[in-house]
């Protein structure tokens, strides 16, 4: 499996090419802020008819990884949908796609700020989720420690040869991972942001998300 | 026919001017439903065009919109503004002209809307906006004439599909509107006219005496041209010579990075401390402004500058035209001689700098040219159908329509007179419901059929969004440079894309000086001064044009008359040997040279087919290359050729230029390239796919957007033949891929390749390996790249071994 592993709290931990969290101990694979439904979000607001595809995307990709790990727990770690409306206006199909990858496995949706509350869908709806020694949720808080959580779709920037690249990535330190975002239709925020960088240690790293996970020293 | 009152004969005669036949012409066919004057700079061409309307608002007119005037420049309106008001003013005409562009306050817009001025200034863009408003008929209820300045210019890109567009609008609410184009020289004057009249009515061509024959030749210097290169920083002692013997001198630059080395050079070198300057599309508008208005003064003795300098102000005294760099395009370079001597009986004179040996030949080729006033153009081909989806969505703005009426009027505009109906309804079920092979949007249709049958926004507040992302430019993304400090100076625009990849303490040009990258402050880059340091050079995406299909022909008709007396000896030498040692490319053949270097295999292609299509030949090549097993390692593209290295040795090169091949290679291995992306995002936003602009929206809410390659990727995985995409493939063709370069340089060679393998590095491949620009193999090597760069930052930070610190 593409990945690259670490320790947090004690727990071996891998971080996955394609921007899930693997936690090999446990069979628990966390992904972030899937947005499910964002495109239909949109166009109900009477903005831009985008691509329909976003969700049968990024659910192709979150079954991809189920297969590849075979995991017993799922955790979502909020923001798994663009809005509760776009919850509730999934389409028939889509939901028991869903349905299909939760058989078998225990799921957990954790809340995030764009679907604060809870969703008709299978699995367990959390604030927050405590699995010592770590502690799952949506918005990382300063002073936590074993935290693993998501919100801010970090990215990073990487200057080689005069060309800049550009992925998604996982920032860890001693304390905390912030994932980045799974979901298809999803931007990124710079790790030098005030946000990322006033809550990543100084001697944070970044890990790129791609067809080979790269680490290297967080920008900032 | 207009007669010309007595009082502007009294007014003419008091300023000791006489009617140019052109004008009187003008009058005298005012009533024609279109006609189309070209006219040289200097000619009175604008007044000619104002003439009819100046005549027949002398009297009395009532209140109301008479005529529209459309330029493609904002600063122009202003300055015709004030070039009319010397007139009105002088003659006490009771005509009001006001101008209405994207800076006009929002008041006096209102305000226009309901009592619009006699004459109105705008431009493409402010115009689409005004057709957009549910007032619109009441707006242009009075309406006779519109005139469109500069209509060459606007011929050259989307703006003009959109403006014909909006003017099938007009003359829908006003079928007696009358139309005037104004244009500089251009080769094909009918294709212009097609362009402006309503189809299928004819348009009458007036052509102006063009004037005296321009003044040019090549620049002199002691110096040699470089092999390589664009800077000809070789001529600066030259240039500076110029500018000493001349009142003004423009140089002229082809891209932004180009010029701002220049004058960065020019101004090392200027040891008189002659007042020179520096204008470009990337300066702050506040510095620009300072710099034309010195010129207006007459206080400067040269600017640098770009193509911003090469629309119709009229900038007083210029008398020397300096073109650094070969100029591409002999069309662009005669208006550009044209910025010399506004007067019309006297010549302008210019001269050309080429930056490399290559360009100058180019540059001998384009003097025969302008001499035999051969002028090249490309057809610019239907007008694209992401401009017609932005109409569609500007026509729902303004109320509800029949899709029926509105396919009428739309193929009354040239662009779009061949425009079937099939095409039309996929742009509307676009604009409606996405077009997407899977129906989602059938609650949220963006457009909705009522129960008449006519169409019509769903949610009303989209009308705001569609508004606010009006218009055809595309902007790369910038962010704003200002100095350090507060209140600091702004100074101007980098691309994101180079911001991204500047750490603090990193030097650049910008506006001529070189500044110091400090922070990134809420999307601002602060910077302070540090002279001390060699800059990085600042890239603006700009348009980097290709040389011209005539051009490159008129270089080959060089290559095959040796001893070429009419080259300089350096350079007829340089082809001597080529002709020695290799051959020298011929029209209706292709070269290929094949050679080893250094332990790598080397293969150049001599296409002469222009820098894009020699860039996308470079893509595709290894593309197939790769798929051969003969591992590309890179390539470099010029106007000229393309050299690809690190292969496998490459026995016959036919097989690698089948059509066929490169066709499916365009369609399938292309489809991933960065080139692809930027076209479609520039398509996706012009069709409303891609919101620029939202109401209320923050700048620096980076988190929330997502990159447009994200929509690319996903329509090209879920739905490959959506319309998007076949737009993007259609103007990739056209565009920045300029496969149709490709596939006429392959029909103009057939199997007449020449296979040479000189068993050393040829004197026309030189240069290429001094080229920058030079284009690795994606995929693999960027993989490669990424580890071999994080590794070493990791090493650095003492973190090579640990997983988390």
């Amino acid at each position: 499996m593409n990945g690259h592993g670490f320790t947090l709290a004690g727990t071996r931990l891998v971080a996955l090419g394609s921007g899930a969290l693997w936690w090999p101990d446990r069979s628990l694979l966390c992904v972030s802020d899937l947005h499910l439904g964002k495109s239909e979000r949109i166009a109900r607001k009477g903005g831009a008819v985008l691509p329909p595809y976003d969700t049968r995307d990024t659910l192709n990709r979150l079954a991809a990884d189920l297969a590849r790990t075979a995991a017993r727990i799922v955790v979502s770690l909020g923001d798994s949908f663009d809005d509760l409306g776009a919850a509730q206006a999934l389409p028939e199909a889509e939901r028991l796609w869903i349905a299909r990858l939760q058989a078998g496995r225990r799921w957990v949706w954790i809340e995030g700020n764009h679907d604060p509350g809870p969703v008709e869908m299978g699995g367990t709806h959390l604030a927050e989720l405590p699995l010592p020694p770590l502690t799952f949720r949506h918005i990382a808080r300063t002073g936590a420690s074993g935290e693993i959580s998501g919100h801010y779709h970090p990215k990073v920037t990487v200057r080689a040869h005069r060309r800049s690249l550009t992925r998604p990535a996982f920032l860890v330190d001693r304390d905390r991972v912030i994932l980045p975002a799974y979901g298809t239709y999803t931007g990124g925020l710079r790790s030098h942001d005030a946000a990322l960088s006033g809550l990543m240690r100084a001697e944070a790293v970044a890990i790129l998300t791609g067809a080979q996970p790269h680490v290297l020293p967080m920008p900032r | 026919m207009t007669t010309l009152p007595q009082g502007f004969h009294d007014w003419f005669a008091a300023r000791g001017w006489t009617l140019h036949a052109h004008q009187r012409a003008m009058l005298d066919r005012a009533d024609e439903p279109s006609t189309l004057l070209i006219a040289p700079t200097g000619g009175g061409k604008t007044l000619a065009g104002f003439l009819p309307s100046l005549a027949e608002l002398a009297t009395d007119p009532p209140p109301g919109l008479h005529t529209l005037y459309v330029s493609p420049l904002k600063a122009l309106t202003a300055d015709i503004k004030r070039n009319l008001r010397a007139p009105v003013e002088e003659m006490g005409l009771p005509i009001l002209v006001e101008d209405r562009t994207g800076d006009t306050p929002a008041t006096r817009k209102r305000r226009q809307r309901a009592d619009p001025p006699h004459i109105l200034l705008t431009t493409p863009e402010s115009l689409a906006l005004l057709i957009s408003h549910e007032d619109a008929p009441r707006i242009f209820a009075g309406l006779q004439r519109v005139v469109v300045d500069e209509i060459h210019a606007l011929a050259e890109s989307r703006r003009g599909d959109q403006l014909m567009l909006a003017l099938a609008r007009l003359q829908a609410l006003r079928p007696g509107l009358k139309r005037v184009g104004l244009s500089a020289t251009v080769e094909d004057p009918a294709a212009i006219a097609r362009l402006l009249a309503r189809h299928p009515d004819p348009c009458a061509i007036l052509l102006a005496d063009p004037g005296p024959d321009p003044d040019i030749g090549m620049l002199e210097c002691d110096a040699l041209p470089p092999w390589s290169g664009g800077g000809a920083a070789y001529a600066i002692p030259a240039v500076l010579a110029q500018v000493k013997e001349h009142r003004t001198t423009l140089i002229f630059h082809n891209t932004r990075a180009q010029a701002e080395i220049f004058f960065h050079r020019l101004w090392l070198a200027n040891d008189d401390a002659l007042p020179i300057a520096i204008h470009h599309g990337s300066l702050d508008r506040e510095q620009r402004k300072r710099v034309e208005a010195a010129m207006a003064r007459g206080e400067l003795r040269a600017i640098v500058c770009t193509g911003t300098l090469d629309l119709g102000i009229d900038w007083g005294d210029v008398d020397l035209i300096i073109q650094i760099g070969a100029p591409r395009n002999v069309k662009r370079l005669v208006q550009r001689i044209g910025r010399a001597n506004h007067r019309y009986d006297a010549p302008s004179r210019a001269l050309l700098v080429p930056a490399n040996r290559f360009e100058v030949v180019e540059c001998v080729a384009a003097l025969e040219a302008v001499r035999e006033r051969a002028l090249d153009g490309e057809p610019r081909g239907p007008g694209p159908r992401d401009v017609l989806c932005q109409h569609i969505l500007i026509a729902a703005c303004s109320g509800p329509f029949a899709a029926d009426a509105l396919f009428d009027e739309v193929t009354t505009a040239g662009p779009y007179s061949g425009l079937t109906r099939n095409e039309f309804d996929d742009c509307l079920d676009f604009c409606a419901t996405g077009g997407y092979a899977l129906r989602r949007y059938d609650r949220w249709q963006r457009l909705m059929r009522r129960a008449d049958g006519r169409w019509q926004l769903r949610d009303p507040r989209s009308a705001r969004r569609i508004r606010m992302n009006i218009g055809t430019i595309q902007d790369t993304d910038t962010l704003k440079v200002r100095m350090r400090g507060r209140g600091g100076r702004p100074l101007g625009e980098i691309e994101e894309g180079f911001a991204a990849a500047l750490s603090p303490g990193d030097t650049f040009l910008i506006g001529g000086q070189v500044v110091r990258y400090e922070s990134l402050r809420e999307m601002t880059v602060e910077v302070s001064r540090d002279p001390g340091r060699k800059p990085r050079i600042a890239t603006f995406m700009g348009t980097k044009f290709a040389t011209s299909t005539q051009l490159c022909a008129r270089m080959l008709d060089i290559f095959a008359q040796p001893p070429w007396p009419q080259l300089p000896r350096h350079t007829a030498s340089w082809l001597a040997l080529q002709a020695e040692v290799s051959q020298l490319p011929q029209k209706g053949r292709l070269l290929v040279e094949s050679f080893a270097h250094e332990g790598r295999e080397h293969v150049c292609l001599y296409g002469f087919a222009g820098r894009n299509a020699q860039q996308t030949l470079g893509l595709l090549l290894t593309g197939r290359l790769e798929e051969m097993g003969l591992h590309p390692l890179g390539f470099v593209a010029t106007d000229y050729a393309t050299l690809i290295w690190g292969l496998d040795r490459l026995d016959d090169p036919a097989p690698l230029l089948e059509p066929a091949a490169l066709r499916a290679g365009l369609e399938g291995w292309l489809a991933g390239n960065a080139v692809m992306k930027r076209t479609f995002r520039a398509s996706a936003t012009i069709a409303g796919l891609i919101e620029r602009n939202l109401p209320g929206q923050r700048k620096s809410g980076r988190q929330a957007t997502f990159s447009s390659d994200i929509l690319y990727d996903t329509l090209v995985k879920y739905d490959p033949d959506h319309l998007m995409l076949q737009i993007t493939r259609e103007e990739a063709r056209r565009g920045l891929v300029d496969f149709g370069r490709i596939e006429e340089l392959l029909a103009r060679v057939g199997n007449r390749i020449d296979h040479v393998r000189p068993g050393r590095v040829t004197p026309l491949a030189a240069p290429l390996f001094l080229e920058v620009g030079k284009v690795p193999v994606a995929g693999a090597a960027e993989e490669r790249l990424l580890a071999q760069e994080t590794d070493r930052l990791m090493r650095a930070a003492g973190l090579a071994k640990t997983g988390a610190a």
